[in-house]
């Protein structure tokens, strides 16, 4: 029998209101004691937590492993302990793998390398369509049984509304939320970054924010007419923003997602053309990331989530046009929201906690998210006040691919502890 | 800015311009005198890779590097390991290890030069990348208008065309906002960005010809990129009628008007024969400053 016994932390859990200094005891891989001080009759090991935050284990429902297919880029194992090392005890990976995850037999492979491999939770998400072409429905049920949480076309937006009403009419009946890459592949065709000054000034050509605002506006029309549960990916645009805020006041079953890049930097902090800025969609302005800030304040946006896309060296060290979009975000996640949302005094902690626990969890209906007694014990452990600089060279990921290289944070994971386990601490060097 | 190369106009101070344009004023050949050469370059290299066709900017660079002395060696795209799938830098670096003093590179993607000279020591000038900048041509346009005016300050400039495409219009917009020109940017509205006008002070958009030339000092006329428009933005049957430049224009520009064009040109397409022959015309000074200016260029970036 495994026993740890966290103490001292300041344990904050949003999924049943917890805010306060004290002890929790793990047995077997569960949460078994939330009390204020517990004994410890030997054979116990200690955390001590003392002067640092104790929540549920974070979630990023949007990771790409790029396993199978790409594992020079990343695998399930190298995404899984960058994860680890970002705080996340679970993670969504997308299924723009090669081949695509959009059967049984690719689900049962992931979740059995994870099984084997991976250093923290890793739940499949299954394709839409096949091979995410957007021309025949891919196997969602089978999908379903064999693990997948929600389906998504991620990085391959569908284009043909109705192939996505009838995805959501499947998708509905499974109680499985659809996720949408929202881009209009033809206003957006041939950008390279957020369509505007910048992209005007720098000779290169843009992604417009109409390009998102369009996707967002047809889907939220058909998740009207299906019912289905609808997420929106990475929402990075104030119009987007504002339409899932109408939708869900409309009580439509209308959720959202989004990353630290989105709400921290605008394209106006790129330096000229350097590809670690170039993603999907690409930064914006100042007004949209407020609005994206807002957003996650009202509870609009339910969830950050990293989007987390690596890609090797090679691929990145390209003429702008030609790199791939995206970059990686597990480790650089919570302290970025800790930067942005909680030092700047605009969220409570227990609010920023929510975003990368139960609302998360929520949205994917995952377990997880929780500290009750009984659940799995992942939990994470964050400093507030600690400094230290991000050493990109020292990432377990398999990728470089960031904009936050030596970049100085206050604050930020100190260790993460999945199923019991402690599979990752800060180092302190 | 120049200091290791001369990659946009942007980042260019005023006073680094005015030295530029000082300077080429000594390499442009009297009228009537042979051609003078001079030996302020011997003994340096310098690589002219051209990935993108080019005529008259490839010999340009040559021609002025050669009269100053310099070893250049001009190479195209096509032929090279470009097209056996090196990598952008993996070329560069080979040229690199051949130490040469100084890379000319005209490039189609916007920022290639930025990047590269990122990751290598050798100063690049750039000849043109993608849809953002040619510096040098708004450098030899500087200098054409001072041959005739004199002065950039206080002049009205109208650059019409397809403005989204251009980076000839970007490296004026950039430059002469610097001297205080007011600058009237004129084309289809769906090759002219709205966020032009937010690039620099002084700056109006207007896609109605008529009020784009009424007072102007100059009217620079920008080519037709049919090979950079990705889909049709403006029908091409009706350009000329809206946005060629025609000898009943000329009226409402001001009687001493300059007419410029970077060329190559496409008569009847952007711009009417009787104009681009007419006295009026510049196009062929600009291309015998593009000489000057690039010889002042190439000293500048070799020798500090």
């Amino acid at each position: 029998m495994s026993r740890l016994i966290i103490r001292n932390g300041r344990v904050i859990d949003p999924s049943q209101n917890l805010d306060r200094v004290c002890d929790i005891a793990i047995e077997d891989g569960t949460i078994r004691e939330i009390a204020e001080s517990i004994a410890n009759p030997g054979g116990s090991s200690e955390y001590d937590a003392s002067g640092s935050v104790v929540c549920p284990g974070l979630i990023d429902i949007h990771v790409h492993l790029r396993e199978p297919g790409f594992e020079h880029a990343e695998t399930i194992e190298s995404g899984s302990r960058s994860a680890a090392a970002g705080g996340f005890t679970g993670i969504c990976c997308m299924p723009n793998t090669q081949p695509v995850n959009d059967n049984a037999t690719v689900t049962n492979y992931i979740r059995a390398q994870a099984r084997r491999h991976a250093a923290v939770n890793v739940y499949p998400i299954g394709a839409i369509t096949k091979e995410s072409a957007g021309e025949q429905l891919s196997a969602i049920a089978s999908m379903k049984q064999a693990g997948a949480v929600a389906i998504s076309d991620d990085g391959k937006p569908v284009m043909n509304a109705r192939m996505v009403r009838r995805a959501m009419e499947l998708a509905g009946s499974l109680n499985m939320p659809l996720i949408e890459h929202c881009e209009d592949l033809h206003l957006s065709a041939g950008g390279d970054m957020h369509e505007g000054v910048q992209s005007t000034r720098l000779g290169l050509r843009g992604i417009p924010r109409s390009s998102e605002d369009v996707m967002v506006a047809r889907d939220l029309i058909l998740a009207e007419v299906t019912g289905c549960r609808y997420h929106v990916a990475h929402i990075s645009s104030e119009n987007a923003v504002a339409m899932v805020r109408y939708a869900k006041s409309r009580g439509l079953r209308v959720t959202a997602e989004a990353t630290p890049h989105h709400f921290v930097i605008t394209d106006a902090d790129m330096p000229p053309y350097d590809s670690n800025y170039k993603m999907k969609p690409p930064l914006r302005d100042r007004r949209d990331v407020d609005a994206v800030i807002s957003g996650l304040i009202d509870g609009t946006i339910d969830a950050i989530a990293t989007d987390h896309a690596p890609h090797p060296g090679a691929e990145k060290m390209q003429e702008f046009e030609r790199c791939p979009f995206g970059i990686i975000g597990l480790e650089t996640a919570l302290p970025l929201a800790l930067e942005k949302l909680y030092h700047s005094g605009r969220a409570s902690l227990p609010d920023l906690v929510s975003m990368l626990t139960c609302k998360p969890a929520s949205v994917l209906s995952l377990p997880g998210g929780t500290l009750q007694i009984g659940a799995r014990a992942d939990v994470t452990v964050f400093g507030l006040d600690h400094k230290w600089t991000y050493d990109l060279s020292r990432s377990p990921s398999k990728s470089r691919n960031s904009p936050f290289d030596k970049r100085h944070f206050r604050g930020g994971q100190l260790a993460t502890i999945v199923g019991g386990e402690i599979v990752w601490q800060f180092d302190k060097l | 800015m120049t200091k290791g190369g001369l990659l946009d106009i942007e980042s260019l101070e005023r006073d680094e311009i005015d030295e530029i344009l000082a300077r080429s004023k000594d390499f442009q050949p009297p009228r009537g005198e042979p051609i003078k050469k001079y030996d302020y370059l011997r003994g340096k290299t310098i690589v002219n890779l051209f990935f993108e066709a080019s005529t008259r900017t490839r010999t340009s660079f040559e021609i002025a590097a050669k009269r100053l002395g310099a070893d250049v060696l001009s190479i195209t795209a096509a032929g090279s390991s470009v097209s056996k799938g090196e990598s952008l830098v993996d070329t560069l670096n080979t040229l690199g290890a051949m130490r040469p003093d100084a890379i000319v590179m005209r490039h189609s993607a916007s920022g290639a030069p930025h990047f590269l000279s990122r990751y290598l020591p050798i100063p690049f000038v750039n000849a043109g990348d993608g849809t953002h900048e040619h510096p040098t041509q708004a450098l030899l346009d500087a200098r054409t208008i001072l041959d005739r005016r004199g002065t950039l300050e206080g002049l009205r400039v109208a650059i019409i065309g397809d403005i989204a495409h251009s980076r000839v219009a970007r490296s004026n917009v950039f430059l002469l906002s610097k001297y205080g020109v007011s600058i009237v940017l004129c084309g289809p509205a769906s090759l002219m960005p709205r966020e032009m006008k937010e690039l620099a002070p002084g700056i109006e958009l207007t896609s109605d010809m008529v009020q784009a030339i009424e007072g102007a000092d100059v009217i620079m006329m920008l080519r037709v990129q049919l090979e950079r428009q990705h889909e049709t933005s403006f029908p091409a049957n009706e350009y000329f009628q809206f946005f060629g430049l025609r000898p009943e224009h000329m009226e409402k520009a001001k009687p001493d008007v300059i007419v410029m064009h970077p060329g190559p040109i496409n008569r009847g397409r952007e711009i009417s024969s009787e104009v681009a022959d007419s006295q009026r015309s510049a196009i062929l000074n600009q291309v015998e400053n593009g000489v000057a200016v690039r010889m002042a260029v190439l000293e500048r970036v070799l020798l500090q």
